[in-house]
């Protein structure tokens, strides 16, 4: 009676071109948050009490024709909606007004300084990825084991810390040292002096200096991957997919690594998205802690004067850099759930 | 349909208990069961009722904090104590398990026709990537779906047809012995007969064995030679399935028999249908036999005294005192 | 109801009996998880602290003129944490800190609620357009990195208590409001709503009346978890300099602890009590908040 047997109603199988409209659809969303920072950005401006001439060329303006010539720069007469047409002109060419501080662009400033922030936000995020979740899966596969409770307990109090009193401690036991320890490594900065830091000895004396602030910011934020995978292996390894990978006759390794941690991976990379925001603040706190001259020091220098040119422009470079960054991890998070593409 | 003697998989006084915090939980308690090649076997009563898990010892795929005694037999090996590679072994390639592939038997994120060749790939490791593919579709074609669906993600599958991949799927590696597990909760009516329907095409074309488990005793009635139905841990019937569907003789097949409504019989109309109360904790179970407090013809008697499961007739084992009484 | 039959209850006592059941319930399986427990115990101690710090410190040790130590002390019989770079006993600064960490951690997460769950519950409930448009500026607000948008709303606002409070609680609302618009989308679907929707109630009736007292556990346990970030996050930017120069806490210790540089010159009696009663404080918040969040979604509760 074979030929009793029917076929269901045809359904289309997933077309690579959905991931193409997915696409789309993140890129377009990130454009809109994107706007909405330039909207936000431009009335934290219109918050500031008194007058924006007067407080932002404090120092500069000396004559009523400087001030004519400032307020016309930046439209600061005009009608709001003009003003916004002229800011996102001047945002958009890279005008971001100069430093009460430094008297230069802010555009250049930073410029100057993003390679360092690059550089730590970057190696710091990915170790903290890969050590978070290599503790994470291993915490959930041998649930309630001492490995799992040690590597609860110390990523719960590594959350409840601020990551510059961790990095002051480190700075305290390994760099200065206690005791008869002698510390080896630097307390702060980014390059010797006296080393061109193009050499090759220049490249590891920079590597020197930024091991301490790397290490502070994995050990910040690898807890939030750790925690997450944890429990996203757990719910994972409770669902019925697995029980039949088991009934299959592969091995357990196997099932965990090609069923369930590829499914727990799923919510690990939307905390990840989140996670960008925290670690660019970081960025700032840490920086400050070991004096490296990136974008996070420029933003915290700006503070004491305060120099809103730079307040903003850093502000608007951060939030950029983390939707840009968001996006990419939605585009990945689409490449390892089918499901979103249909 | 011809049964032969071959056992493949017998079953003596298995009980599975689960360890708690409170102590142990008896899930199943002291169930025997045989399933021979070309033959079809049912196993019947609701959720709760230990039949689950008494599948999930076929594979030594209990939770961790259960304990099994007694004797599983899988075509001659005591699957329980067999060493881990000769469990894998066995695993698929000696008996295998259609599980409910409507829920989330399947992995979301891979497609099903890989699901299928992962299966093939552990038992035949030398196969070609192309003799695989070709399996696969084979497979998919032989339970009415067609090879293009094996590029499908679960998701964009309807249940019928992800029940139907399950079943394709355990068959992958011609096992001996297949266990299906609800195979037709969750689907419509329409599609359960076609599940049905090639189950029984399949153990007539293959001679394979099939153990089926199910709620829903006129599912089993339809495709079974022999059914057993238990309850709170324990067979309390069996027979044929057209002995136990039409005649049976414990007060709970009684009661299962009658949820499910005979066309064409005028009297089912009118009987009360379903059966009240709840299935017992099985960390509290009654006294004497646990069905009394819902048995419809419990006496005194039967709070005292655990029946045990006594042969009334030739292959008729009920556990009831009061099976021939008025 | 005001019958004069011998058992019937009214709707409200029945109301509240249930109440206390439920709590009384809760309360049990919150006793079973030891790491909640410890987390309430540690909580107890600093708002006990803090509520009877006036009473623990004398006047004189807070302030910068007349701060009885020597400058820079180690911890010593007389002064068990030392002293600061104005001579002021750092346990007594301790003390007067959990006054302040606590206060705007609190009151910045009750703004952060409020907004949170209003435009959480909106975007929730409401069809159309205006759900649309709330879901769309808490999605874009949860891009924002919260720092670099912190440090200019204060460096605007200017330093002070409430305006530290207000600045992480107009930063913080949007992963609360997340949070209670999928709770508010799931209990939509709920029937009771539908009754109470077809029975004649008015949008505000269903919001208070159904969907609030079922939505107000998860808001429970996200409080808590929220006072913990807040306070780190107050810490941060009194480290940073925004916090109020009249006040002392934890974070403006160790704001005056790194411009003196304190770890240079080795003391660490300034550095690093202030800090381990932010992690306690923090750790003690969130160990309750994952305690709540088991007793309120069975699912997580036997990790």
């Amino acid at each position: 009676m074979s030929n009793v047997i029917a076929s269901a109603p045809t359904q289309p199988v997933a077309r690579p071109r959905s991931y193409a409209r997915y696409v789309g659809t993140k890129v377009l969303g990130a454009l809109g948050s994107l706007m909405f920072v330039l909207v936000v950005n431009f009335f934290l401006f219109r918050v500031l009490p008194g007058d924006p001439a007067r407080t932002l060329g404090r120092g500069r303006l000396k004559s009523a024709e400087d001030i004519a010539e400032f307020q016309r720069e930046y439209g600061l007469n005009e009608p709001l909606p003009r003003q916004f047409i002229t800011y996102l002109h001047n945002t958009l060419t890279g005008n971001l007004g100069d430093s009460l501080r430094y008297r230069v662009p802010v555009s250049e400033l930073i410029l100057d300084r993003l390679w360092p922030t690059l550089l730590l936000v970057g190696t710091s995020t990915v170790l903290a990825m890969v050590i978070g979740v290599w503790l994470g899966v291993h915490s959930a596969w041998k649930r309630g084991g001492k490995f799992d409770k040690g590597s609860t307990g110390s990523t719960l109090v590594l959350y409840s810390m601020p990551e510059w009193w961790l990095g002051l401690l480190l700075i305290a036991v390994l760099a200065v040292g206690i005791g008869p320890f002698r510390g080896i490594f630097p307390t702060g900065g980014l390059h010797s002096t006296g080393v061109d830091p193009s050499s090759v000895e220049g490249v590891l004396d920079t590597a020197k200096h930024l091991t301490l602030p790397v290490l502070t910011l994995t050990l910040a934020y690898l807890a939030e991957y750790s925690l997450v995978m944890r429990s996203s292996l757990l719910d994972e390894l409770g669902e019925d997919y697995i029980t039949t990978a088991r009934a299959k006759g592969l091995r357990d390794v196997v099932v965990r690594r090609r069923h369930a941690v590829r499914n727990a991976l799923l919510p690990t990379t939307t905390v990840s998205a989140i996670n960008i925001g925290f670690v660019v603040g970081g960025a700032i706190t840490i920086e400050t802690v070991f004096s490296i001259p990136g974008l996070g020091l420029l933003s915290q220098e700006a503070l004491s004067i305060p120099d809103y040119w730079v307040l903003q422009g850093t502000f608007l470079v951060a939030s950029a850099g983390v939707i840009v960054a968001n996006l990419l991890v939605n585009l990945f998070y689409g490449l390892l759930d089918p499901r979103v593409r249909t | 349909m011809s049964v032969t003697d071959t056992e493949l998989l017998t079953m003596q006084g298995v009980s599975v208990s689960y360890q708690t915090v409170e102590g142990p939980l008896p899930a199943v308690r002291g169930v025997d069961l045989v399933v021979r090649a070309g033959e079809v076997v049912g196993v019947a009563g609701e959720s709760g009722c230990g039949k689950s898990t008494l599948v999930s010892t076929v594979l030594r795929l209990q939770p961790r904090d259960a304990a099994v005694s007694g004797l599983v037999e899988v075509l001659g090996q005591d699957v329980q104590t067999i060493s881990w590679g000769d469990l894998r072994a066995l695993r698929w390639a000696g008996a295998s398990i259609v599980f409910q592939g409507a829920l989330h038997s399947l992995n979301p994120v891979q497609r099903v026709g890989a699901q299928i060749a992962e299966a093939i790939r552990v038992h035949e490791p030398g196969l070609s990537q192309a003799r695989v593919g070709s399996r696969v579709t084979e497979l998919l074609e032989q339970v009415g779906l067609t090879g293009a669906r094996g590029r499908a993600y679960p998701h964009q599958l309807s249940g019928g047809q992800k029940q139907r991949v399950m079943i394709a799927m355990a068959l992958a590696c011609r096992p001996q012995l297949i266990v299906a597990d609800e195979p037709t909760t969750a689907l419509d009516v329409m599609v359960q007969a076609q599940i049905l329907d090639l189950l029984g095409d399949l153990v007539r074309d293959l001679g394979v064995g099939l153990l089926i488990i199910s709620h829903d005793l006129s599912v089993l009635a339809e495709v079974c030679d022999r059914v057993l139905v238990m309850y709170a841990g324990r067979v309390v019937e069996a027979g044929t399935s057209a002995q136990v569907f039409t005649d049976p003789l414990h007060p709970y097949s009684q009661a299962l028999s009658g949820a499910f409504p005979r066309i064409g019989d005028p009297a089912a109309r009118y009987a009360p249908a379903g059966l009240a109360g709840d299935p017992p904790d099985p960390r509290a179970l009654p006294s004497g036999c646990s069905f009394s407090p819902r048995c419809s013809r419990a006496v005194d008697r039967c709070s005292q005294i655990d029946p045990p499961l006594v042969e009334v007739a030739a292959g008729r084992p009920v556990a009831c005192i009061r099976v021939g009484e008025p | 109801m005001t019958t004069t039959a011998a058992h019937t209850i009214s709707a409200r006592t029945l109301a509240r009996r249930r109440r206390t059941d439920a709590f009384r319930r809760n309360w049990r399986i919150f006793r079973t998880n030891r790491a909640g427990l410890l987390g309430l115990g540690l909580l107890v101690f600093f708002i006990l602290v803090a509520v009877f710090a006036g009473l623990l410190v004398d006047s004189d040790d807070l302030s910068l003129t007349s701060a009885p130590g020597g400058v820079l002390e180690p911890p010593s019989s007389e002064y068990w944490l030392g002293t600061d770079d104005s001579g002021r006993p750092i346990l007594s600064l301790l003390i007067y800190g959990a006054r302040i960490s606590l206060f705007v951690g609190l009151l910045a997460t009750l703004m952060a609620m409020v907004i949170g769950t209003s435009i959480g519950l909106a975007s929730g409930f409401l069809e159309g357009w205006p759900a649309a448009v709330l879901f769309r500026l808490t999605e874009w607000f949860l891009v924002i990195p919260f720092l670099p948008l912190a440090l200019i709303l204060a460096t605007v606002l200017g330093r002070g208590l409430f305006n530290i409070a207000l600045v992480i609680g107009v930063t913080s609302w949007p992963a609360t409001a997340l949070l209670i618009r999928s709770q508010t989308l799931t209990i939509k679907e709920r029937p009771y709503l539908e009754r109470a929707r077809l029975l004649g109630a008015s949008k505000w009736q269903q919001v208070t009346g159904h969907v609030l007292p079922n939505v107000t556990p998860m808001i429970f346990a996200n409080t808590t978890l929220t006072v913990a970030v807040a306070i780190l996050t107050e810490t941060t930017l009194s480290f940073l300099g925004l916090g109020d120069p009249t006040r002392v806490s934890w974070g403006t210790m160790l704001e005056g602890a790194f411009s003196v540089g304190a770890i240079t010159t080795g003391a660490w009696w300034y550095i690093v009590p202030p800090g381990v009663c932010v992690v306690l404080v923090v750790l003690a918040f969130t160990l309750v908040g994952q305690a709540l969040e088991a007793v309120f979604n069975p699912r997580l509760r036997s990790r």
